[in-house]
């Protein structure tokens, strides 16, 4: 039988192929599960999750809120803008004291990159990464490829674009681990401003110009410009982002073959994508907030089996 | 590792025969009645059964569905493995509908204990039946007992009763293995 090869889920870096070929047949099954008419089961009745938010998050707390209450465990909720943090206490304090409350495994979402990991070596409980910073958002990266493989039946080989600020991107990271592992090929597109150095050497194709990314893909995967981390400005204007790699139904058109729409909200209808793309029968883009859910069941149920007791 | 032949291929085609007509006898036309095949190993048996009533008791439209029960069992982080879970396929509800669950060994009885759970999340079943191929008495752990068997043995803990069908590539018999160094 099968285990994970981690005890905390920080990022797709550090887990292996077959960690993930064992979240995504563990998901089948929660997907079966989320899609019953009573759409619980008690596997993890006795666990307690706290979800700790130091960051804004709607799609990602509601999915992994939801997936918790899936398994029955118990739950509670933290936002940074409502709590102590401001008052001045450190990440460890915060979270030690959240754990003398007897909680087992903790979901978090932090501005810091590595702040999952730093976690992960200074408490005693088991850690998911949410989202850390510009770093890696490992759930969403295994749902994307997820919901790649359940519309193509598989990942490898397929050729899949990310676009938009790959610099600033978690999910762009995160995605580029999870579907070379996968054995995708992978490029990214955007403006050269917001392409970070280093990227050619994690071996993708780098394309800045959108028209031919998206004649060479099957897959496109369309990134929101992330305003809250610019601290300079990138691009002349959002008008003339939106004209250079803003996705159109008149582009898709133009091009011979039909790609899929992905995108990992929110999105900025009439930026990155206009409303009539994303709407679209060629956008899969709710069949990824589905499989979230089922995602984030499989890596709790996982890694929740690995607590001794 | 010795092991002692409890039901051949011809003993266990007979078997066969015998509980689709213990259950023709108490479901009739199966017009309200569902057969669930308990993963993994239920499975091959109710197909089994599925291909006898349709084929030798001309019972058509017969309802048959695999349930896994592994989210709903009581040993999960009791292991030191995590508890992978088959696929369930049930295309129908079972509200109101008279449930028999099928499973080739019962043993303790704690997976009937968790199907009894896991079925709740497709409706409220109107009565459940219990059909097992081996039942191995005096080692229950819970107040559960089957409604129709196969065949009864007595067997002690270090003992292993295994049933394989020719689906799987072998020939269809249930043999009793002894593990010695316990």
């Amino acid at each position: 039988m099968a285990d994970l090869s981690v005890d905390h889920l920080l990022g797709i870096k550090n887990i292996t192929l077959a960690d993930i070929e064992l979240i995504f047949s563990t998901a089948d099954n929660f997907k079966e599960v989320i899609n019953r008419p009573i759409r619980k089961v008690p596997s993890l009745r006795d666990i307690t999750i706290a979800n700790l938010f130091f960051e804004n998050s709607t799609r990602t707390k509601l999915s992994f809120e939801l997936a918790e209450k899936r398994l029955s465990a118990d739950v509670i909720n933290f936002s940074s803008s409502s709590s102590s943090v401001t008052k001045g206490e450190t990440l460890i304090d915060t979270v030690n004291n959240i754990l003398a409350m007897k909680v087992d495994m903790v979901v978090m979402r932090h501005p810091n990159p590595g702040a999952a990991a730093f976690l992960s070596q200074n408490v005693n409980s088991r850690i998911v990464n949410a989202g850390d910073g510009t770093h890696e958002h490992p759930t969403q990266a295994l749902l994307d490829a997820y919901s790649i493989r359940e519309k193509f039946g598989e990942v490898a080989g397929k050729k899949i674009v990310i676009v938009g600020d790959i610099l600033h991107s978690r999910v762009a990271l995160s995605n580029i681990f999870c579907l070379q592992k996968l054995g995708a090929e992978v490029m990214v597109c955007g403006p050269t401003t917001l392409l970070p150095k280093y990227v050619k050497s994690l071996g993708v194709k780098v394309e800045t110009n959108l028209l031919k990314a998206l004649e060479w893909c099957d897959i496109a995967n369309m990134l929101r410009v992330q305003h809250e981390r610019q601290k300079l400005k990138y691009f002349p204007s959002i008008r003339e982002y939106a004209m250079q790699y803003g996705v159109t139904k008149e582009i898709l058109e133009s091009l011979d073959k039909e790609i899929t729409i992905m995108h990992p909200g929110p999105i900025n209808r009439g930026v990155e994508i206009t409303s009539d793309v994303a709407d679209s029968g060629q956008s899969i883009i709710l069949n990824q907030v589905e499989n979230g859910v089922a995602i984030r069941m499989a890596a709790l149920y996982l890694l929740a089996s690995k607590i001794s007791r | 590792m010795g092991q002692k032949v409890l039901l051949d291929n011809n003993e266990l085609r007979l078997t066969l025969h015998r509980l689709c007509c213990q259950l023709i006898e108490n479901h009739d036309d199966f017009a309200n009645t569902v057969l669930i095949g308990l993963q993994p190993r239920g499975k091959y048996l109710v197909k089994r059964l599925q291909e006898l009533l349709e084929k030798d008791y001309n019972k058509t439209d017969l309802k048959v569905g695999f349930l896994d029960t592994t989210f709903f069992r009581d040993d999960f982080r009791r292991r030191d493995q995590p508890l992978l879970a088959n696929q369930t396929e049930i295309n129908f509800l079972v509200e109101g509908k008279n449930v028999v669950f099928v499973d080739d060994v019962l043993y303790t009885g704690r997976s009937v204990r968790a199907a009894l759970d896991a079925v709740q999340s497709f409706g409220r079943p109107n009565e459940v039946e219990l059909l097992v191929l081996i039942d191995r008495r005096f080692s229950r752990h819970l107040p559960i007992q089957p409604d129709y068997v196969g065949r009864t043995v007595d067997t002690i803990d270090s003992e292993r009763v295994t049933v394989e069908w020719k689906e799987e590539g072998g020939s269809d018999k249930v043999c009793l293995l002894r593990t010695e160094n316990k």
